[in-house]
């Protein structure tokens, strides 16, 4: 009933091609970014900003970026946070050195350099596959973050490397304010996933997924491999170098490249296997799990009597729980939160009948 | 030119230490297919049992057997929680749980023995001993008889025992070992405790040259490379690998170093893996991957 799609014919072309065919889901998400951009501004407070919705959002941003490639491509990638670091160190460098480029151009820009990046360390890939696709992407990882700490050119001459936010301000409006920064980050998040989903509907997407599949076959039906698998590396890159340039300057404001290592790397690829390889809505999910299952933890652990865990074994439990997650999502879930949401609109659909 | 062939064996020597964590993987890979990511947790643990173990009072080779026991253990429950589960999984769903298996090792270990440095002294001294003209650590050359040995051991283990004949059935083709009767489910538990044992011999040897830490684990991020060059499937090849990592790592950061400011023997052997692996796609010693649709 909820999820009635009878009587939703396509009179034209136009309508069987939109993003959203249903029209529960059209007003369902136009409601959700109303609430998101009028009234959670009014709502929220700053601990929500800061805390929780703006590196929610930053890292559902990262998400997507992994997700196009490892979930819809199928490249095996651990070099996520080095392409963040490359968008964030880039679009400082453009703010810095470019006076009066735009915010978001160089925003844009410091994609386009992080897609670069990704464009170079993506060229093995045609010819090496899967596990060893990982050595040139952990290269990508330890590369860029040496570069970054060994030049300090990159980050203005400034002691070990910390860069810190330009102002955000937009054609004269100033976004520095908790909510402020929210919103901006929300305005790009909201272009980009749009921009995802019209991507993975594209026949890119779908050569995308057919190179995910099986990629010799797709080989043999004339999809050019070289050419889908250098653009999922690019496009990835730069989501990837996006969602680094915000996680800098609207999320911690200074940041060094050390704050891109390996770990940020394993973090993106958890949101995408905890909210699902290959859904765009999954990675909201995982991203939302990924920053709200710590706060979580930690406070569970600030009701326990004091003394008897210290924040290490917090720490340590915190870990231990993490990968056992893992594991049981891979076991019990294999396509991630995003499943579960797609069995409650199968059931939505025809609740209350049985079937 | 001594110097340059003290440079050269010295890398040689760490490289045989690289290599003893890349056998780790091998065993793994060859029996089950995963690529284990949890090895360098499970060598963190070894090494934190062991040390912790010895702190409490215990005898050297107590504390040896109770390490590999609970080693032991610990492959039982993987083969058990994990690999079952997952069976017939593709291998990078494999390979995402045993992202999850090292953060849930590297936990427990830390939650279990404490997260400060330990010192580990194994009775060797680390002097240079003056060979031919040359300086060499004493301690590197203990280790790479060490390494020596076990490779014998495990030679042995693989072409005179008739375990070790099920674990080269099953890694040739596990379909025809499960239809002349051999039980996967236990090779795999077999074979994780192997490599736990490898773990361990490894996680000494380390523990005593950087100190029993955190820092342990992230020594699978050095066996991979060497672990690409040699070619997964292959002990041969790790040893090769091993060998060829730590000499070009050394070399590369004494004679090219200088020219870009230092401090490349993080990224080098990633380059150098990726430049072995754009000439030979499988590594030296592995096995090409031919493709039908």
């Amino acid at each position: 009933m909820l999820y009635n799609e009878a009587g939703q014919f396509s009179t034209r072309y136009a309508q069987d091609r939109r993003v959203f065919r249903l029209r529960q889901d059209r007003h369902a998400l136009l409601a959700l970014l109303l609430f998101a951009f009028v009234a959670v501004p009014y709502l929220g407070n700053d601990y929500w900003f800061s805390a929780i919705l703006i590196p929610f959002l930053v890292l559902s941003l990262a998400g997507l970026g992994l997700n196009l490639l490892t979930g819809y491509a199928g490249q095996l990638s651990l070099g996520s946070a080095a392409f963040m670091a490359v968008g964030a160190f880039a679009t400082y460098n453009f703010e810095l050195r470019v006076p009066g480029l735009p915010l978001l151009l160089s925003l844009a820009l410091g994609g386009v350099c992080a897609a670069l990046t990704a464009l170079l360390f993506g060229l093995p890939s045609l010819r090496i596959k899967g596990f060893y696709l990982l050595v040139s992407t952990l290269a990508a990882q330890f590369f860029v973050q040496w570069a970054l700490t060994k030049f300090s050119w990159f980050s203005n001459d400034s002691a070990s490397g910390v860069i810190s936010a330009p102002p955000l301000q937009l054609m004269g409006v100033d976004f520095s304010s908790p909510a402020g920064r929210y919103l901006f980050t929300l305005g790009v998040v909201v272009v980009l996933f749009w921009l995802g989903k019209n991507l993975v509907r594209s026949e890119l997407g779908r050569n995308w997924m057919a190179v995910r599949d099986m990629d010799t076959a797709a080989a043999v039906i004339g999809i050019p491999l070289l050419k889908t698998k250098l653009l999922a590396f690019a496009i990835s890159g730069f989501f990837l170098g996006i969602a680094g340039a915000l996680w800098a300057f609207t999320y911690l404001g200074t940041v060094e490249p050390h704050g891109f290592d390996l770990n940020r790397s394993f973090q993106v690829l958890f949101i995408i296997i905890i909210g699902g390889l290959g859904s765009l809505l999954g990675n909201f999910l995982g991203a939302a799990f990924i920053v709200l299952f710590p706060i979580l933890l930690s406070n569970l652990a600030g009701l326990l009597p004091a003394g008897l865990i210290d924040a290490g074994q917090v720490e340590n439990l915190q870990k231990m729980v993490f990968g056992a997650l893992i594991i049981l999502f891979l076991i019990k879930e294999p396509e991630g939160l995003a499943r579960l949401w797609q069995r409650f609109r199968e059931r939505a659909r025809r609740w209350p009948l049985r079937y | 030119m001594d110097f340059f062939f003290e440079v050269l064996i010295g890398g040689l020597l760490a490289g045989v230490m690289y290599a003893l964590v890349a056998i780790g993987f091998v065993l793994i890979y060859k029996a089950s297919g995963v690529f284990n990511f949890a090895q360098g947790a499970m060598v963190l643990f070894s090494a934190l049992t062991f040390v912790s173990l010895l702190e409490r009072g215990l005898p050297f080779w107590l504390a040896f057997v109770l390490t590999l026991a609970a080693m032991v253990l610990l492959a039982l429950a993987v083969e058990r929680v994990v690999l079952r589960p997952l069976v017939n999984r593709s291998p990078i769903t494999l390979f995402m749980a045993t992202l999850g298996l090292s953060y849930m090792i590297e936990g427990f270990a830390q939650a279990l023995w404490g997260a400060q440095v330990h010192g580990l002294e194994l009775g060797i001294s680390d002097e240079p001993l003056a060979v031919g003209g040359m300086l060499l650590s004493s301690f590197d050359l203990f280790a790479a008889a060490t390494a020596a040995l076990l490779v014998l051991v495990l030679s042995l283990l693989f072409s005179k025992t008739r375990i070790g004949l099920s674990l080269r059935a099953v890694a040739d083709d596990p379909v025809a070992a499960l239809a002349v009767g051999i039980r996967l489910q236990r090779i795999w538990a077999v074979v994780w405790a192997v490599a736990g044992f490898v773990g361990l011999v490894a996680g000494l040897l380390w523990g005593a040259r950087l100190g029993v830490q955190f820092s342990l684990s992230l020594i699978v991020l050095k066996a991979l490379p060497v672990l690409i060059i040699g070619g997964f499937t292959s002990i041969s090849g790790a040893i090769v690998g091993g060998l060829i990592i730590g000499a070009s790592e050394k070399l590369a950061e004494v004679y090219l170093g200088p020219f870009v400011g230092g401090g490349i023997e993080n990224w080098f052997p990633y380059v150098l893996a990726l430049l072995f692996l754009l000439v030979r796609p499988a590594g030296l010693f592995g096995e090409r991957a031919i493709e039908r649709v």
